[in-house]
């Protein structure tokens, strides 16, 4: 590129920065500002309400003092989260906030001085009225890259970006050669954050030399994974990071065009994209002459239709072509023949988060972060049975001990831990002895599961690990595209066998045979759905094999979970004559008292729904779960 | 799936068919533009009948039994009419480990309905999602677009109750006005 073009970009650049800065300042002028967390998982919470309480009382109140909507903070356990920020306090960050302590708030803090500790999570900033973030166990081991925005700007404002140092990236670019834009990338060793984790580098690289245009790049946001939110949460709540990263490979490898392929799943996602693509679009960081240079580029957003299989490079762009979402045999690999038979490289939204960050702050700062062979970060997301349930982003060989316990606070409830279902549906359940692993791409493997997208969903002593495998059987069962015979019918197979071990049925044989298949839906099936499918039930087997006697043998859950195996009861002696809660509860009217009021569920009328057990007052804790259902007295 | 038999009328069909036609003006000819398409006409009509599946064809000058297969590939998109208000029931990972299968058992029960199916009066539509992404809010049901974290059975009454004094309510006010 000439050098009156590249001072051509940076002048370009520095007036959108500058208009950025002053609108950011301009917000922050003198005054308070509330900011409330409004992603998918806050709105589930009640976020919404929450924002129109704050609105209705700082205008009711006529107060100068914006209340703004940002995305998800991380800290999903404590929804619905708000930050205020007042001159003279540290930003103060509250969880579980409803109407009326939004109202509490305005009136005590906003127009007080009273920061209302009780609602308080943590202060943002180190301080000597409240315990900041940084104070917390987990702030030892965390470290955000691509989060770092998320829930601190309003993603639907790309000023907000640019003033903390958003698009600087892209005219750092601009005025290095593409070539140097790719070794770059390719020196930090980022690897694909899909699940793969092929290096992305390589990947520009093939892209950049194969021979065909236009060439595209794809933004893989069809995350199916079960129990990962991740990909969402970055989309909600800093577009732009994600866009960026676009633009910057689009421009390495010689793209013309880019799709962002996003689960319809993931309404809110869709908004706030395509709200940034405009925005992009206005400031000319997208389209013809992006900055004022000579490169041209275009993203679309594409919406995906529900198949988990979309999530495969080759099915992704099959489903973007229109046709149904079948992959097909690799190679050619999509870098040489891609979308409509051109070279086009499929990113997930991770990975390009992260070239922003390579680009400003290079490569050599990249690679000092995680391990030799995975460098960076990695993004978890955290659910199921752990008390910090949320998004968090930890260095490359942070064990998962220290994931789970430490930044996760452990399990809720005093129960014990029993195993970590990582990876979704391609991965495995690893119990407590593989604790200490350290996570990257390569260390997972040899325990039998992977690290996948990010989906990390703790499991405790009441989960069943037969059921777990059956759930996840019958999740790859329903969404095999149906184009290998092996997964087709093979996944079909497993999931039956599966099912009649959760119902009592089966024999010990069938554990071999369940085996042998599962190593021939690995071997025999064409992409990773396939090959991965039968991870959960070899790492169940592997670690847990004695849960599968159980249910095989004696007819016993041990974890009192599979609803054919066992019953409610409720203990006589325990039971209180005076009380009726159970039977208000129960959704099915299957519980009476007998003639000394003692009250009695009819068998044959219970759907095991567990209400019963929740309504029964801790006081008497009457009513227990028996495996097997013949343990039930007879009358 | 489970395609209801179309109970729909001429009328209506015509209907269908204008608006699909109106739709497709917008689009290109090209195969690209199917899945879009599918879902702009989804978005309006609230479900795929075939007449739109034929226009839409023909538009893209394609046989009909390849929009069909598109159609049945894909989970969003829907063969019968939906009912005026749809539940949702999230069956990812950590909704099922905390009983989202319990909840669609009594979203089953309360309604009366399998998933993927409509209630007589087209009340309601029952189905499930693989996973909306709010696991921890699980277990989650969405009603009408809105994510509901931690239902249980007991909120499925709830809602339930919910909508049923909504409907009382509408009834009032439209006795009222009469």
């Amino acid at each position: 590129m000439k050098a009156i073009e590249r001072t051509a970009v940076a002048a370009a650049f520095d007036k959108i920065a500058e208009r950025a800065e002053s609108h950011w300042r301009e917000l922050w002028n003198n005054r308070p500002v509330i900011m409330v967390g409004a992603a998918t998982c806050g709105r589930a919470a009640g976020a919404l309400d929450v924002l129109q309480a704050f609105r209705d009382e700082v205008k009711k109140r006529n107060l100068d003092c914006p209340v703004i909507e940002v995305g998800c903070m991380g800290h999903c356990y404590a929804e619905p989260l708000v930050i205020i920020s007042k001159p003279g306090y540290p930003p103060i960050c509250y969880g579980y906030v409803n109407p009326v302590i939004a109202e509490r708030l305005v009136k005590e803090f906003i127009l007080g001085d009273n920061p209302c500790p009780e609602f308080v999570i943590g202060a943002l900033e180190a301080n000597d009225l409240l315990p900041s973030f940084d104070d917390f166990p987990r702030a030892q081991h965390e470290q955000k890259i691509i989060l770092k925005n998320c829930g601190h700007i309003d993603p639907t404002e790309i000023e907000h970006y640019i003033a903390g140092g958003g698009y600087a990236a892209l005219a750092k670019a601009l005025a290095m050669k593409p070539e140097d834009v790719v070794e770059e990338v390719r020196r930090s060793g980022l690897r694909g954050r899909g699940g793969a984790g092929f290096p992305a580098g390589h990947k520009w690289q093939y892209c950049r030399e194969a021979r065909g245009r236009p060439k595209y790049i794809i933004c893989n946001a069809d995350e199916g994974d079960p129990g990962a939110f991740m990909d969402r949460s970055i989309l909600e709540s800093d577009p732009h990071s994600v866009i960026e990263g676009m633009i910057i490979a689009g421009y390495a490898i010689g793209a013309r065009y880019g799709y962002i392929y996003v689960r319809a799943e993931y309404p809110l996602a869709v908004e706030h994209v395509r709200i940034a693509l405009d925005q992009a679009k206005k400031l000319n960081l997208l389209g013809n002459h992006v900055l004022g240079s000579n490169f041209n580029f275009d993203i679309s957003l594409f919406q995906g239709s529900g198949a988990f299989v979309c999530g495969e490079e080759t099915a992704l762009i099959a489903s973007l072509e229109g046709k149904a979402g079948l992959p097909h045999h690799r190679p050619p690999y999509p870098t040489a023949h891609g979308l409509h038979g051109k070279p086009t490289v499929v990113n997930n939204v991770k990975t390009l988060a992260y070239v922003r960050h390579i680009i400003s702050q290079g490569a050599d700062w990249f690679t000092g972060i995680g391990t030799d062979e995975s460098p960076g970060t990695v993004v978890f997301a955290l659910a199921g049975k752990i008390v910090n349930t949320g998004l968090v982003e930890v260095p490359m060989g942070t064990t998962l001990r220290q994931i789970i316990f430490e930044v996760g606070s452990g399990i809720p409830k005093g129960k014990r831990f029993k195993a970590v279902q990582i990876g979704g549906p391609s991965g495995g359940c690893l119990p407590e002895s593989a604790l200490d692993l350290p996570v990257d791409f390569d260390s997972l493997q040899g325990a039998g599961a992977m690290m996948g997208s990010g989906g990390m969903v703790v499991l405790d002593e009441d989960d069943c690990m037969v059921e777990i495998a059956r759930y996840f059987l019958e999740f790859t069962q329903r969404e095999s595209c149906g184009k290998c015979t092996f997964c087709r019918l093979g996944t079909r197979q497993m999931l039956e066998v599966l099912t009649d071990f959760t119902q009592g049925k089966g024999t010990m044989e069938d554990i071999d045979s369940l085996e042998r298949l599962a190593g021939d839906v690995k071997a025999g099936s064409l992409c990773g759905l396939g090959q991965t499918a039968p991870n959960p039930i070899l790492t169940t087997l592997r670690y847990f094999r004695d849960e599968y006697e159980a249910h095989i043998e004696l007819g016993r859950c041990p974890a009192l979970m599979c609803l054919h195996l066992i019953a409610y009861y409720i203990l006589p002696d325990k039971c209180e004559r005076s009380c009726d809660a159970c039977i208000g509860s129960c959704t099915v009217e299957a519980i009476s008292p007998n003639k000394k009021r003692i009250k009695v569920i009819d068998q044959e009328k219970c759907v095991k729904c567990g209400t019963c057990l929740t309504a029964c007052p801790p006081q008497y804790d009457a009513i227990v779960k028996l495996s097997p259902p013949s343990e039930v007295p007879a009358k | 799936m489970t395609t209801s038999k179309q109970t729909t009328s001429t009328g209506e069909q015509e209907q269908n068919k204008q608006e699909t036609r109106q739709i497709l003006n917008g689009f290109s000819r090209k195969r690209l533009s199917l899945i879009p398409i599918l879902q702009k006409v989804q978005g309006k009509l609230g479900y795929l009948p075939r007449e739109a599946m034929t226009e839409i064809a023909e538009y893209l000058n394609i046989p009909a039994i390849d929009v069909y297969g598109v159609v049945t590939f894909y989970n969003q998109f829907r063969l019968n009419p939906p009912g005026r208000h749809s539940i949702r029931v999230c069956l990812g990972t950590a909704c099922h480990m905390k009983g989202g299968y319990i909840t669609l058992d009594a979203w089953k029960r309360r309604l009366g309905i399998n998933p993927r199916e409509t209630t007589a009066d087209r009340e309601f539509d029952l189905d499930t999602v693989a996973c909306v992404g709010c696991c921890t809010m699980a277990p989650v049901t969405v009603v009408d677009e809105k994510p509901e974290g931690k239902v249980e059975p007991t909120r499925v009454d709830g809602i339930m109750l919910a909508f049923e004094q909504e409907r009382e309510a509408k009834d009032k006010e439209k006795s009222e006005s009469d």
